[in-house]
């Protein structure tokens, strides 16, 4: 045939690797390539002396490297196949390694933990429920779930309520941006970062000849003519000066999100609630919340799993003495200080059913929201 | 049941003036509509008088009683707003209720209230349901019901009908107009569709940036528009206007639009007879120019030789679209009528049915000729 193209030679070389036995050949050969390239880079990340620079360099490109070399080969195996398997094929090829990754480092753990949680202190002998009885009987791990009740109460309700309260008001207001990022802004700080901030201000240095007091609310009971106190060392109340942290922290949150709910209220609405009668506060409990009424439970639940495992500011702020443990407090205790990894994983399992019936209803919510 | 009255009402939003000196006083048991243009202030002033608003200036009176700085929930007012505004979150039963449970009123009342309200718009049978399940006709017809239990001095519709398709919304037109004559309250109505206004009114407030236009029954808004705005405004397809000069000739006039010349009748020649020799523009309704073959006997007719440049047959009628020299203007005349595009033929305008605006009064809205 005259008018057939003259092949190049390139051409040639791809004409026979998509067909035929050159086709199979690059299956395979590609596949083995790759597993190559990955375990190479495995070998050399665990054994190289090279300077500390290059490894992390070599680091992050076999790491994201390979992620996406995995996927493309993977992917590219699958579409050879025909259409019928790609289709059944593929959604494993994208979900498959989270999924993977998702058991190895959650599924698993829990498993271990649910075993280790019969067992005793070293986690040699099966002890029955003996650290359940403990969870749940102990002095101190029934002073934790007190406290962990006040966290969940106190601390979600101001938290909510606060948010709620700015959120609406700050709708009023010509600088409601400006007012919000203020509130907004404690979000950005860690929880330990918070809790060195709120050292200062509950600081007390004690009494005595020269010394001066440098807290901030002590400054403030001093000034008023009061007298210094040691806030973090009162119980029970100060559980309250550390979920006053909390409310600090995640005040923010709630605002943020009950604001783009309340904004998404048509106006049209309340005045027809104010026209049929209705003063603000009926409009408010009467209309708004109820509109708002999925949205206000997300934020909540949200905030309460969060105050379920809360640890950070318990921690740095008082080390749980003084009548502040909570319950990760004491699984960190358990687990590190006491070296007891049975007691440390039953109070591990409690937390997590503890949590796991607000988590469900917390991911309805979100899917009711189409959030997911 | 009450009168309403704008007194001297002035709006600003900044340097916009929605509102611009409004005076309107509507009897008891009145049907006003106010009908503008999107942007006219017609909402405005409905939310002036509900409550929704505050007025930069003038009063608002219910009644006797200036209500500027009564709250909305002490006016006695019940609203239809534009998106119905029903609470999605309550039955339509709780929905018509809401008002009443919030004004105390005992639970056999309400409930009496409730049912009759339904039965009169025939939604006795969704009073269970939420607002999500119902059609849009079915929502309007709640929010309807909504404020008909609170049995208020004044019901305020906010352009009730724009969400609803052709047909119902002429169908709950009807409606509306007889809910009027049931309950015998004062009924304010904003829309921006002139034939509702029509329909519906008792008499229509025509707004226009802010300002009124002319305030008077439907049959007078047609037949003597007050200017050039309220001439264009009402009426489907819009009057037709004419820059033209007036010629006297005589003892007669005529107004020459330079393509053309129509002789105004003997018994009109006074009223217009001082604007000799001026400019002033001429506006005649499409309805108003015929087909001389079908054209009503007993008129004054004055032909006008001019050119078909579109057709649109409407089954009962036919809409020309003219073109006269340098003037297009549009006639509706008989379904008789067999004219082609092109054609040149002459039709004639029913001189007893015309108007003359004057350019010299108001640059931007001429006022007619009275």
């Amino acid at each position: 045939m005259q008018n057939q193209p003259r092949l190049s030679a390139g051409d040639q070389i791809l004409n026979w690797l998509t067909t035929g036995v050159g086709r199979l050949l690059a299956s395979i050969f590609v596949p083995l390539v790759t597993f190559l390239v990955l375990w190479r880079g495995f070998i050399f990340l665990r054994d190289s002396n090279a300077p500390q620079f290059i490894i992390v360099v070599v680091a992050i490109v076999w790491g994201v490297g390979g992620v996406a070399l995995l996927y493309g080969v993977s992917n590219w195996l699958v579409e050879k196949l025909s259409g019928e398997w790609v289709r059944r094929l593929q959604p494993f090829i994208f979900i498959g390694p989270a999924i993977a990754i998702l058991f190895w480092y959650l599924f698993l753990p829990t498993i271990r933990t649910l075993i280790l949680s019969f067992q005793d202190g070293l986690g040699r002998n099966f002890v029955g429920i003996e650290n359940y009885i403990f969870a749940f009987t102990d002095r101190v791990m029934l002073e934790a779930f007190r406290n962990n009740l006040l966290w969940m109460v106190l601390g979600t309700g101001f938290s909510v309520g606060l948010g709620l309260l700015i959120a609406v008001l700050a709708d009023r207001t010509p600088f409601e941006k400006v007012y919000k990022a203020i509130i907004f802004m404690p979000m950005a700080i860690s929880f330990v970062g918070a809790g060195v901030i709120w050292k200062f201000v509950y600081a007390y240095r004690g009494e005595g000849v020269g010394i001066q007091e440098i807290g901030l609310l002590n400054a403030i009971v001093i000034g008023l003519g009061g007298k210094a106190q040691p806030w973090l060392l009162l119980p029970p109340i100060n559980n309250l000066f550390l979920i006053v942290i909390m409310v600090w922290l995640q005040t923010g949150y709630a605002m943020v999100i009950l604001s783009s709910a309340i904004k998404g209220i048509p106006s049209e609405l309340l005045e027809a609630a104010r026209v049929d009668g209705a003063n603000e506060f009926q409009v408010f409990f009467q209309i708004m919340v109820p509109t708002i009424q999925s949205t206000l439970l997300t934020v909540t639940t949200t905030i309460v799993i969060f105050s379920l495992k809360l640890f950070d500011i318990v921690r740095v702020m008082t080390g749980g003495n003084y009548g502040t443990n909570v319950i990760a407090n004491e699984f960190y205790l358990q687990q590190f200080t006491y070296n007891h990894s049975g007691r440390a994983s039953a109070i591990a399992i409690v937390l997590l059913i503890a949590v796991i019936p607000v988590m469900i209803y917390n991911l309805r919510q979100f899917r009711k929201r189409r959030a997911f | 049941m009450a009168s309403v009255t704008y007194d001297h009402v002035w709006k600003k939003f900044g340097d916009f003036v929605a509102l611009n000196d409004l005076n309107i006083h509507i009897e008891d048991k009145e049907f006003l509509v106010l009908v503008g243009p999107s942007g006219c202030g017609k909402t405005t002033a409905l939310r002036c008088l509900a409550g929704l608003e505050e007025v930069t200036d003038g009063q608002v009176k219910i009644g006797d009683r200036v209500v500027n700085d009564v709250p909305p929930k002490d006016r006695d007012i019940a609203m239809v707003f534009q998106s119905y505004a029903l609470y999605p979150h309550m039955t339509v039963f709780d929905n018509m209720a809401f008002g009443l449970k919030l004004r105390k009123v005992p639970k056999q009342e309400i409930q009496r209230r409730v049912e009759e309200a339904a039965a009169i718009l025939g939604i006795e049978h969704l009073l269970k349901r939420k607002p999500r399940e119902l059609s849009g006709g079915q929502r309007q017809r709640v929010a309807v019901g909504r404020a008909i239990v609170r049995e208020p001095k004044v019901f305020l519709f906010d352009e009730p009908l724009s969400n609803l398709d052709a047909k119902l919304r002429v169908q709950t037109r009807a409606e509306i107009s007889k809910l009027h004559q049931r309950l015998q309250t004062t009924f304010i109505y904003v829309t921006h569709d002139q034939v509702e206004a029509m329909t519906m009114a008792t008499r229509i407030a025509v707004m226009n940036k802010g300002i009124l236009q002319q305030l008077d029954t439907p049959q007078n808004l047609y037949d003597k528009p007050a200017n050039l705005f309220v001439a264009g405004f009402i009426g489907s397809p819009s009057m037709n206007f004419f820059p033209a000069h007036l010629r006297k000739d005589g003892n007669d006039l005529f107004v020459d639009t330079g393509d053309f010349a129509v002789k105004i009748p003997e018994d009109r020649v006074k009223t217009y007879a001082p604007f000799a020799g001026r400019e002033v523009i001429f506006g005649i309704r499409p309805e108003d120019i015929h087909n001389p073959q079908f054209a009503p006997p007993g008129i004054h007719a004055a032909s006008v030789e001019c050119k078909v440049d579109v057709t649109e047959l409407m089954g009962n009628e036919i809409f020309l679209y003219m073109v006269s020299g340098k003037h297009n203007f549009v006639a509706r005349v008989d379904p008789r009528t067999r004219f082609h595009i092109g054609d040149k033929v002459q039709l004639v305008f029913n001189m007893d049915n015309f108007h003359l605006f004057d350019p010299a009064s108001d640059r931007e809205n001429p006022v007619a000729i009275r």
